[in-house]
């Protein structure tokens, strides 16, 4: 597979410290269950940070805060150093408009365990739409960007197909392309492989990685531990709304220190 | 190997020439519904208060294509399209974050969906009792003007005599849409909420509007769980015209004819002649929605239509209106 280029904005550089995302306690609960315990994460511009653990121990909620999905119930989020979901004046944290959270979420993408394309449009017309509506960048320019980012996620043949017409590993890499149209500075992954055939999910990582070396700032949720190990700059272990462990992915791996990641990576590998 | 040389031995076997399963029972039937058939033709026939050279006399003059044309068709296309707009504004409404707004849309459908069609068309066709004139302007004005030392402050912009705007005609319209609305906005809540919350989420994230996510990617997938429950709605419509009666509007189909027989003391061929043309009226939009159905539901197997179908069942025994 080709060099995937990443688009002009991504991997531009962060606030001063060089930091994507700076996750500070935060704390996040369904009613009265407490799903996030205080999570504190920093992901380093460029970096790709793999999350991993047990069912339920919410690697899905921690991302959807992120890009404001789920609002927090303590704690804070930063992207490229702004404030995600509020702003802070006068020593007060105020709620951002519907409109003010959506130009947050222009520059984070997502790609989803199901996909979620929209079915009744053309994998082209899928990866054209944002920019087009919400950037309001030019058809001509947008579907330009759309057909040679299809070519590079290797589905250049497959630009008028609609989604009930391709393969699910072939949907997920429109997805990426998706994503990707709308140049964004952090990419996050919800087990983008879990739905797929076994078969199917080489394709996948394999576009994952060019991004990666592309210099993509990354955050995935994922139980492909071969991934984590050789394309991750770090893995992160959580359990039970905390993270439990974190540090180079193959040392991680290697020598779990805490019972629970060993007993975790006992049964995934 | 093997099998293929036994099968090349053993010969063809001859076909089946089994005796059939009698159905005794379908020619009783059969002869049950052909004396049931003669016995109704004979009264068609022969019973003099069908007055059939009247009725075909009567059922084509100018005054009842007009009715038919203008009171029911036209009445029918204008009130499903206010009905299917107000309809998806309230269905918008209901499922909106703002709790005022999710008040103001259940208050709209508990109204409309509560109030019999017949009895709301009476009222709207009543309404010029309550104000002679409908006037635009600063509202309590009056009222104002008492707080302030003012006798009788009239700050109106413009306005007109109601009998002026609410004719017979505007205010059947408006009660038939503002009804159909209602109904309208339940069928489209169920459509919106059909739609799999992934793609408002993949939407979202993209940073798209509540408007963009709306338009571009929920509604076009909810059409198809919309459609089919619309057109019976249409059909349900162009039916509830004939209440037009109680507004009155005049230049209606139903009017026309039973005021012609009303008038010649022949009201029986007259009604004769309205189960026609609505028999007539409603095949082809029967027709127009068996196409639609078979358009929205392809590529889903008959089970899924089928389940369609039964939405829609359910959704025309709430649209109803006049039952
Ligand atoms: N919208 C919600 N309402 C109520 N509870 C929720 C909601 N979303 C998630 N939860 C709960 O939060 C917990 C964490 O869920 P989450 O999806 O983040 O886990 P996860 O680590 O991604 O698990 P998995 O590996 O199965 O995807 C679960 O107990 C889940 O039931
Ligand atoms: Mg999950």
């Amino acid at each position: 597979m080709s060099e995937l280029t990443v688009p002009a904005q991504a991997g531009a550089p962060a606030a001063e410290s060089g930091l994507m995302v700076q996750a500070e306690q935060v704390h996040k609960s369904f009613g009265h269950l407490e799903v996030l315990k205080g999570i504190d994460l920093e992901v380093r511009s460029g970096e790709v940070c793999c999350l991993l653990g047990p069912s339920g121990s919410g690697k899905s909620t921690f991302l959807r805060c992120i890009n404001h999905l789920e609002k927090i119930n303590a704690g804070s989020i930063r992207v490229d150093g702004e404030l995600i979901g509020y702003r802070e004046h006068g020593g007060k944290l105020h709620e951002l408009r519907q409109k003010e959270v959506a130009a947050q979420r222009r520059s984070i993408g997502m790609v989803f365990q199901r996909f979620n394309l929209f079915p009744h449009m053309t994998a082209l017309e899928n990866v054209i739409e944002a920019p087009v509506r919400v950037k309001r960048e030019a058809k001509v320019a947008a579907r330009e960007r759309a057909e040679s980012l299809l070519a590079r996620v290797g589905l250049g043949d497959k630009m008028g197909n609609y989604p009930g017409q391709l393969s699910g590993g072939q949907q997920q890499r429109v997805a990426i392309a998706r994503a990707l149209a709308m140049q964004p500075k952090l990419m996050l992954f919800d087990e983008p492989t879990s739905a797929l055939d076994p078969e199917l999910v080489g394709e996948v990582l394999d576009v994952m990685k060019d991004l990666a070396r592309d210099g993509m700032t990354m955050i995935v949720v994922t139980h492909e531990i071969g991934f984590a190990r050789e394309v991750g700059d770090r893995l992160v272990f959580m359990d039970g709304g905390v993270v439990v462990e974190q540090g180079n992915p193959r040392e991680v791996i290697a020598n779990p220190v805490h019972d629970r990641t060993k007993a975790f990576l006992a049964k995934v590998l | 190997m093997a099998s293929e040389e036994v099968t090349t031995v053993r010969a063809r076997p001859e076909p089946i020439k089994a005796v059939p399963v009698r159905h005794p029972g379908r020619w009783i039937l059969v002869a049950v519904l052909a004396v049931l058939a003669a016995m109704f033709v004979h009264v068609l026939v022969t019973n003099k208060a069908f007055n059939w050279s009247f009725m075909v006399d009567k059922m084509f003059r100018p005054p009842i294509i007009e009715g038919l044309l203008r009171g029911t068709v036209l009445m029918t296309v204008l009130a499903m399209l206010i009905g299917v707009v107000l309809g998806v504004l309230v269905a918008i409404m209901r499922l909106s974050d703002n709790p005022i707004l999710r008040g103001v849309g259940w208050l709209y459908t508990w109204f409309f969906r509560a109030v019999p069609r017949l009895v709301l068309l009476a009222v709207f066709g009543n309404i010029g009792i309550l104000w002679s004139r409908i006037e635009f302007g600063v509202p309590f004005d009056t009222q104002l003007g008492q707080l302030f030392g003012i006798d009788n402050l009239q700050l109106r912009l413009f306005g007109f005599s109601s009998r002026d705007i609410i004719t017979g005609f505007m205010a059947g319209l408006l009660g038939l849409a503002l009804s159909e609305a209602a109904y309208m906005a339940e069928i489209v809540r169920a459509g919106i909420q059909s739609v799999d919350g992934g793609q408002t989420e993949a939407a979202q994230a993209l940073g798209m509007s509540r408007g963009q996510l709306l338009r571009r990617v929920v509604l076009p997938q909810a059409m198809r769980v919309i459609i089919p429950p619309t057109g019976n709605e249409t059909i349900a419509m162009l039916k509830d015209t004939s209440l037009l009666l109680y507004v009155p509007v005049t230049v209606e189909l139903f009017f026309q004819l039973d005021a012609v027989g009303k008038r010649t003391f022949q009201i029986f061929p007259m009604y004769v002649a309205a189960c026609l043309w609505y028999l007539f009226l409603t095949s082809i939009l029967l027709v127009g929605q068996h196409y639609l159905e078979r358009h929205f539901g392809k590529g889903y197997g008959p089970t899924a239509q089928a389940r369609d179908r039964l939405r829609t069942m359910a959704a025309q025994q709430g649209g109803g209106g006049a039952q």
